[in-house]
């Protein structure tokens, strides 16, 4: 990856994979954010952070919790500003939220006085598209993470898994090219969760979206990924990045296969080097 | 449609006595006890009326018309007091809370002001207002502000800022993230202050009376304590009552109606 970063954001193609590679879309360039802590000593949370990632792909970061992985998605949905270096996106420097981009928090952060569909069209409606089609968007996505008929029910009828297919169909509603998640599955249960990866894939793949996906979780990472990003603990950065050469879309029982065991063994083997993290 | 839809019925004897009847008894109970103790002990009508007289004053004064003109000129009096309260506890509160030079000057002099006894104003109000239904509505909606903006303030500045981060991450601009995020998201902290603030807006409106005016509920138990009508006091006092109770019965049902989400949710209330 390293062959292609710098000025040539725009230029198509750098062979870089087997596979005919699609145009980059983000590139991190040496980013850095510095927190004031608490006692007023800045807190290198993010260090010189470099890659890119290009259209469509599905990238993770993987990272211990605390390592800065929240604060690199924020900087990277422009809702942070970098301490030092920037993020480009289709070339131009992100310098706040931009139209195109998708955002799933941790939490569903649903509002609870507005009902399913209403929750979904809220970006529709932010942007001021025309009433009837920010209904017809918000009923195509609720069909999408497969809700359907619980459109005019209230966030708090519905379990946590729901809420969060909420979550991910409002940030589909405006068809973004830029999906952003983190850590969206963290507070779901194993079985959920396996359930929500595969929902997730299919609305990836579905979409076309490039997704960029915050996860401490080394099997949902090799699962869902094209590639991982493996941060190091604080300061972080990317101390590598895994290709995991499986077609996508994948079936769960591909998580039992020799070849899948070899990535989450070379992904466990890159956080493990780090040591130390809590 | 399906047999699983239908709401099942309460089992029978264990809650079939509505809530309110344990209350009710005991009301009933104790004005018996009032009513006997007056008739036994023989207390003069002139200190203490029984509660059957009492009864048919507040029947008499509603049947004679005499209660009317007072009910409607505190009501009104109490209405636009709350009125401009709660407009100027919104307006303020959320102009404190989201502009941070506002919060730095009008705040602690507002909080500062607020220890200030609201009842001692009214006799400079009667100055400033005139001995009409406007020194009243002053009085009334200056005591009903404070517990209102202070909700606003404690409201707005709780709101979940993830909410708030959404907004951003849409595009929104100031404008509808207070109309979408900020303002219903501090509802509830809003008609808890609204509660508190129609019961001090009727306290206001009477307090104001006593201090002097011609007409009003507060301005018959001042004529009718000079007359030591006293069961015609305890009638306007009954009246007074209503009002408050259904006013607050009002502020709650929509409350009840536009804060549904958050019935589980912790209010403060000053
Ligand atoms: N607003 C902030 N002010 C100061 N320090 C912060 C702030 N946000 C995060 N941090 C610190 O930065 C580090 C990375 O946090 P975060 O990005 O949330 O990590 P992660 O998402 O990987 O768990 C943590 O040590 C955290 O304490
Ligand atoms: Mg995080």
């Amino acid at each position: 990856m390293t062959a292609t970063a710098g000025a040539l954001a725009q230029v198509p193609v750098l062979a870089a994979g087997a596979s005919a590679p699609a145009p980059v879309l983000i590139e991190f360039d040496r980013v850095a954010k510095v927190y004031k802590a608490a006692d007023g000593r800045p807190v290198r949370a993010v260090d010189s952070v470099k890659g890119e990632i290009r259209a469509g792909e599905f990238v993770s970061i993987l990272g211990p919790s605390g390592c800065g992985k929240s604060t690199l998605m924020m900087m990277l949905a422009g809702l942070l500003r970098p301490s030092e270096g920037e993020i480009r996106f289709k070339g131009k420097p992100v310098t706040g939220p931009q139209e195109g981009f998708g955002i799933v928090f941790q939490d569903a952060v649903l509002f609870p006085w507005r009902t399913v569909q209403d929750n979904v069209r809220l970006p529709g409606e932010v942007r001021g598209l025309p009433r009837d089609e920010q209904i017809e968007r918000a009923q195509a996505m609720i069909r999408l993470v497969g809700l359907a008929g619980f459109e005019s029910k209230f966030p708090h009828e519905l379990s946590g898994g729901m809420q969060q297919r909420v979550a991910i169909a409002r940030a589909l509603s405006l068809g973004p090219s830029l999906l952003v998640m983190d850590e969206p599955f963290g507070a779901l249960d194993a079985m959920t969760r396996e359930q929500m990866n595969l929902e997730l894939q299919r609305i990836s793949l579905e979409s076309g979206a490039t997704v960029v996906f915050v996860t401490h979780s080394i099997a949902e990472a090799a699962f869902l990924s094209d590639r991982v990003f493996v941060m190091s603990g604080r300061p972080s950065t990317v101390r590598d990045i895994v290709t995991v050469d499986l077609p996508r879309p994948r079936a769960i029982q591909q998580m039992n296969t020799d070849r899948f065991g070899v990535y989450v063994a070379r992904l466990r083997g890159l956080l493990d080097a780090e040591g130390g993290h809590s | 449609m399906s047999a699983t839809a239908v709401k099942p019925d309460a089992p029978r004897g264990q809650r079939s006595v509505p809530d309110s009847v344990p209350a009710i008894v005991t009301a009933v109970a104790l004005l018996a006890l009032w009513e006997g103790a007056v008739k036994v002990l023989e207390i003069p009508a002139f200190i203490l009326p029984t509660p059957s007289s009492v009864a048919i004053r507040i029947v008499d004064d509603l049947a004679t018309g005499v209660i009317l003109p007072h009910l409607w000129t505190t009501f009104i009096e109490v209405a636009v007091g709350f009125v401009l309260a709660a407009l100027l506890g919104v307006a303020l509160g959320t102009m404190v809370a989201l502009v941070r030079a506002l919060e730095k000057t009008i705040y602690p002099i507002v909080l500062a002001l607020q220890t200030v006894p609201k009842v001692a104003i009214a006799p400079l109000l009667i100055i400033w207002f005139g001995y009409g239904i406007h020194s009243k509505a002053v009085t009334a909606g200056l005591i009903a502000f404070f517990p209102i903006m202070v909700n606003v303030i404690v409201g707005l500045k709780t709101v979940d800022h993830r909410r708030v981060l959404l907004m951003q991450a849409l595009r929104a601009g100031p404008v509808k993230t207070y109309l979408k995020v900020r303002l219903p998201s501090m509802l509830p902290y809003l008609f808890a202050g609204l509660e508190v603030g129609i019961i001090f807006s009727v306290i206001g409106a009477i307090v104001g009376e006593f201090v002097g005016s011609s007409v009003g509920l507060g301005t018959l138990i001042i004529q009718r304590q000079a007359t030591v009508d006293v069961a015609g006091v305890f009638s306007v006092l009954a009246y007074l009552s209503i009002m408050g109770l259904v006013l607050s019965l009002i502020i709650k049902a929509f409350a009840h109606r536009l804060t549904f989400w958050a019935r589980s949710q912790e209010i403060v209330s000053p």
